[in-house]
């Protein structure tokens, strides 16, 4: 009973995400309801799913940017609001246009004081935390290239960088490993999982392949047939569960070497290796 | 009063005494520096933010406001302020993804000058006005237009200051800043809204047909000179002061327009950043950045 008792009081402390019942989308129309989760610190989370089906709406939903439909979510403990700086984010993009001549640098220090008004004269303490987030993101070399001569992966790193800067306690990734190839893609995991254990921070990744990430992931959030299923890979990634989730017969697959495969959905998103 | 010299001499400072000696051409390198130093900075952003065609959109639908204030006996200045006002607000509330709206600028830039060019027709009197609009005459600057070129010059960069690190953010990081909370649609329409003034100085002194040759070209220089917007926007700043000094010196001897100069030494000396020194610089720096750097990149 005491046991019991001392759990419940340390993940209330640690819940830094939660929601219950909560719905979104748009013009009336919700994408996903009936969504209920917690995320505490140092948890590292995928986030799965169809193209279309509200991965990017769930962020937005948690940046305070849109309004859920139904249900509550708290960040922190309070209502999610603009502007958080507790919260590092990386939007789904896909180029910077290759005539951007501005130094990586600028941007990373940006992430930090890029929000206050007035010019800024000695600018000597942002310099710094961005010199430190770009170490901590492993893209200190990249400082003084231009951004529009990056490549996909070391774009990644200077994105991550930005994000890191103010110090966040929840890192929302939007699809960061799209465009990688495979050597990048676990270059970078490695990065977000180092900062995600050497930090405590909260890290959502959404992405395509759960493959690359399962060595890493705490939990994993699927989002499919306007709901969602959350919990342990090997909770969520079952034959059941994402059956239930997508009302279609879906058969999960596992490999000797813990490699996953979903079949009976159009895009399969384990794909084999 | 006496007549001042107006011939060529080998000795550079007493042309510049001579030069100087005339009223109008001090009104003119006064007007003429106040302006580039205002171009100089905001165009940095317009090519950052890759506004160009927006501004060049407003300028005309400038012209169209000049051409009625002619028409109505007001100040052209007036009419370019209330136009390319308009025109720039406009396309800030069309939304964060404007400067994308080709279409849509093109079909309103086209109908301003189609307005102007009604306008013109409309009035009766003396065509000059409407040829200093469309190609400036900055040699017909008056004391009183520079002091109100001053004091826009003064509220402009008193705003890009206030305005800078969130501007050169979101120019940068559009999502990033806005979910970090900056007010988008604010800023946009601040930033519009000097570039409006900026703008309707700048015609004085280019024309509203030339007056990318210092709202953009400096700007587009400046960006292959320095990586640091600081240092960026100073090159810009630079360039356009050069170019607007030179062009006023050399038609000062010449029969032909200062415009023109202006607008020919940007272009010359943007050839030459542009294909000369980066590629020699950036290939110092990494060898394949020359085979990245894209020339056609609609192919």
């Amino acid at each position: 009973m005491a046991e019991m008792f001392a759990e419940s009081v340390t993940s209330e402390e640690s819940e830094l995400i939660k929601a219950e019942n909560l719905a979104a989308g748009y013009e009336g129309q919700a994408l996903w309801s009936g969504a209920s989760f917690s995320f505490g610190k140092g948890e590292f989370v995928a986030i799965l799913g169809p193209n279309g089906a509200g991965k990017t709406t769930l962020f937005r939903v948690l940046l305070g940017l849109l309004r859920p439909m139904k249900g509550r979510v708290l960040m922190f403990g309070s209502a999610p609001r603009r502007g958080n700086p507790h919260i590092g984010y990386i939007p789904q993009r896909h180029t910077i246009d290759t005539e951007t001549n501005v130094e990586c640098v600028e941007l990373v220090r940006l992430g930090l004081t890029g929000t206050r008004w007035g010019f800024n004269l000695s600018g000597d303490d942002d310099r710094n935390a961005a010199w430190a987030a770009l170490q901590a993101a492993g893209a200190e070399g990249l400082a003084h290239r231009r951004l529009g001569s990056l490549s996909g992966g070391e774009l990644q790193r200077v994105f991550l960088a930005e994000a890191l800067v103010s110090n966040p306690d929840i890192l929302l990734l939007d699809e960061p490993l799209s465009n990688l190839d495979i050597k990048r893609e676990t270059e970078l995991l490695h990065l977000v999982n180092n900062v995600v254990r050497t930090r405590g921070v909260t890290a959502l990744l959404i992405a395509h392949n759960i493959n690359p990430l399962l060595p890493h992931m705490n939990k994993v959030m699927y989002i499919a047939g306007g709901r969602m299923a959350t919990g342990t890979p090997a909770q969520v990634l079952t034959s059941e569960s994402l059956t239930r989730l997508y009302g279609v017969q879906v058969e999960v697959l596992k490999d000797p070497h813990g490699n996953v495969a979903i079949i009976g959905v159009e895009e399969h998103h384990g794909d084999i290796p | 009063m006496s007549i001042c010299p107006s011939a060529f001499s080998p000795n550079i400072m007493t042309d510049v005494a001579n030069i100087w000696c005339w009223s109008f051409m001090r009104n003119a390198i006064e007007a003429g520096t106040l302006t580039a130093l205002i171009a100089g900075v905001t165009g940095y952003f317009v090519v950052l933010r890759k506004s160009a065609f927006t501004a060049h959109a407003f300028s005309e639908i400038g012209f169209a406001g000049a051409a009625w204030a002619v028409l109505s006996g007001v100040s052209p200045l007036a009419g370019l302020l209330i136009g390319s006002n308009i025109g720039g607000i406009g396309i800030a509330l069309l939304g964060r993804r404007a400067t994308n709206r080709d279409t849509q600028i093109g079909i309103v830039l086209a109908f301003s000058l189609g307005l102007g060019l009604l306008f013109i027709s409309l009035y009766s009197g003396y065509a000059e006005q409407t040829y200093a609009i469309l190609f400036g005459e900055i040699l017909g600057v008056s004391p009183d237009q520079v002091l109100e070129t001053a004091v826009a010059a003064v509220m402009i960069l008193v705003g890009m200051g206030v305005i800078y690190r969130p501007l050169l953010f979101s120019s940068l990081d559009e999502d990033v800043a806005e979910a970090k909370g900056m007010p988008m649609l604010a800023l946009g329409i601040a930033f519009m809204v000097i570039v409006a003034v900026a703008v309707s100085f700048a015609v004085e002194v280019t024309g509203v047909l030339l007056v990318f040759s210092l709202m953009v070209t400096p700007g587009a220089t400046a960006q292959y000179l320095a990586s640091r917007p600081s240092r960026a926007i100073l090159a810009s700043v630079l360039i356009a002061l050069f170019a607007t000094w030179l062009g006023l010196i050399i038609s000062f001897y010449t029969p032909y327009p200062v415009s023109f100069f202006i607008t020919g030494e940007v272009f010359g000396f943007y050839l030459f950043i542009r294909f000369v020194y980066a590629r020699l610089r950036w290939e110092k720096i990494s060898p394949g950045t020359l085979l990245r750097t894209p020339v056609d990149r609609s192919g």
